[in-house]
This record gives C-alpha cells, sequence and structure tokens, in this order.
C-alpha cells in the first residue's frame, strides 16, 4: 500500500525522457513492440516516462491499438 | 531518478530526406510527394488527411466510454480539429521525421496526440482545477483498504508529504502537484488552464516529485536511492 502510494503521487525511480522525447520516439517504440523487439529495453527513458506520466501512455495505447486494428483488417 | 528531463541520451537527430535511404517503398512516396509541388503535393496532403481523420475517429471510439456525454456532431467536429492540427504538424514537422517507424505511423502519434487532448480539454471545459489539499483530499489517499500495519505506514507516510509539499515546493510546483498527482486533474487539461504545454507541466511535476523524493528520503520516510 505505502509503495502504490508512493508510485502514484511520486512516480517511478526511473530515469525518465519526458514528454516530447518520448513523443519523438513512440512511432519506432510501438513499431519495435509490435515486431517483437525488446524496445522497452532499448529505449528504456521512454519506457519510463510511460510509466509516470499517464497522458503519454493513453496515447501509447491509441497508437498500438490502431495499428493492431490495421493489422488485422 | 534523473533530475533533468532532457538528460537521457537518445538520438533524434533527422535525416534529410535523400538521405533516408532505409525508407520502406511507401514511407518514401509520402516523403517524396509531401515535399512536391502543385497537385502531387495537394493529392499527398488530401489522402493523408483522409487516413488522420479515420485514425481520429478510431481513437475517440476507443475511447468512447470515457466520454460518453461526447457525440454527434461535437465529436466529429473534434476529430476533424484533430486531422487538421496533426496535418499541419506533419507538414512542419516533415524534416524532423527520421524514418525510424513507417510514415504513416509517425504521422498516426500527432493524430492521437491531438485527438486525446482535444477529448480530455472538451469533457473538462466546464470544470475547474481542483485546488484543494485539505484534510479530506489527504485521507481520502489513506483510506484505499490495505491491512492495518499498512494503512499506519501509509498515513505517516502522507503526513510528512504533505509537511513536504508545503515546505519544499514552489507555489507552481504545488498548484500541479495537487491538481495531478492529488485530484487526478489530467494534465492536459492542466496545461490549458495555464496556457503551457503537456511536457512543460510534466516537467515541473517531475520537479516537485523530486523535491519531495529526496525530502522524505532525508526524512527516513523513503529508502535513499543511488544516483
Amino acid at each position: 500500500m505505502k509503495e502504490d502510494l508512493v508510485t502514484r503521487l511520486l512516480g517511478t525511480a526511473d530515469e525518465d525522457a519526458g514528454c516530447e522525447t518520448a513523443f519523438a520516439f513512440l512511432a519506432e517504440y510501438v513499431e519495435g513492440e509490435l515486431a517483437g523487439r525488446p524496445t522497452a529495453e532499448v529505449l528504456a527513458a521512454v519506457a519510463a516516462h510511460l510509466r509516470n506520466c499517464p497522458a503519454c501512455a493513453d496515447d501509447y495505447e491509441g497508437l498500438l491499438a490502431l495499428l493492431r486494428e490495421q493489422q488485422r483488417s | 531518478m534523473s533530475s533533468v528531463l532532457t538528460d537521457v541520451e537518445l538520438d533524434q537527430t533527422p535525416q534529410p530526406a535523400a538521405q533516408r535511404g532505409g525508407l520502406d517503398a511507401e514511407s518514401r512516396a509520402w516523403v517524396e510527394s509531401l515535399g512536391a509541388q502543385g497537385t502531387e503535393q495537394a493529392h499527398a496532403l488530401e489522402r493523408l488527411h483522409e487516413l488522420l481523420l479515420r485514425a481520429a475517429f478510431a481513437e475517440a471510439g476507443r475511447r468512447r466510454h470515457l466520454y460518453p456525454e461526447i457525440g454527434g456532431t461535437e465529436l466529429d467536429d473534434l476529430c476533424k480539429q484533430a486531422a487538421d492540427d496533426a496535418l499541419l504538424a506533419v507538414t512542419a514537422k516533415l524534416d524532423g521525421y527520421r524514418g525510424a517507424s513507417r510514415f504513416t505511423t509517425w504521422a498516426y502519434a500527432f493524430v492521437i496526440f491531438e485527438i486525446s487532448v482535444k477529448l480530455r480539454r472538451h469533457a473538462w471545459r466546464r470544470g475547474r482545477i481542483p485546488t484543494a489539499d485539505d484534510d479530506a483530499t489527504w485521507d481520502r489517499l489513506a483510506e484505499r483498504g490495505g491491512k492495518a500495519q499498512a494503512r499506519v505506514e501509509s498515513i505517516e507516510l502522507l503526513r510528512a508529504l504533505r509537511r513536504a509539499v508545503v515546505d519544499e515546493l514552489t507555489p507552481r510546483q504545488r498548484q500541479v502537484f495537487v491538481a495531478v498527482a492529488l485530484n487526478d486533474v489530467q494534465i492536459d487539461v492542466v496545461a490549458e488552464q495555464l496556457d503551457s504545454t503537456r511536457g512543460a507541466v510534466y516537467k515541473v511535476l517531475h520537479d516537485a516529485r523530486m523535491k519531495l523524493r529526496r525530502r522524505l528520503e532525508r526524512d527516513g520516510h523513503l529508502e535513499q536511492e543511488a544516483r
């Protein structure tokens, strides 16, 4: 519970790329993930940002969903 | 945790269009036709706008459960505005396309961003940013279940955090931390009301969190992290 509170209120302790940098890498991050590449390891600072920033994480989910849908159709 | 958001070493160097040798044929065609003149460019802009508009509607549909009050022509207008703004952003930043993903994926990221910001702001348009950091707000955080011992630890942590918010943060940091972290206000909404950007508000929040972590570590409420 204490750990949950710390994460929720103070974010994770990882190095964080910030919104602009995360956005700049979002397309290749999502494509890499869909291709099964270890994107979260290679772009660790982007992955950390997506854990800390709900708005950017939503955009990541949206782009992922869009590409998955296109792969299906 | 890094104290400066921009110190991560990620190479964002854009390559001039002519040097993007690794591009797939479709991406190359997009870049060339958007960089052309006359009817070729106009046709490419039209096709890209259609793709972006479809993507905006798809994303709005995915988020429909979050914004059930937005629909009909209101939603159509938001999607069209998102596609228009994304098209402008894509053409303005075309030289920044690094070719590290397909061109359409890169362009879709812009429209996903635009529609998500517009939906959040539209849903909040009649609201005000909560500024409460009173007893009720802090108590609510402690009342989220858990065993007795864990609850005691959480209450102690929250008391220390509340003191740190008052002692350590600037007025702007406190305003952002209270809105986003304590009251769950969307960061895009805060950015609009502060006449700022998502990235700038996030930076304020990040710096506030850093200060609070350091204070809690100093006072023995959090374990110290290696830096």
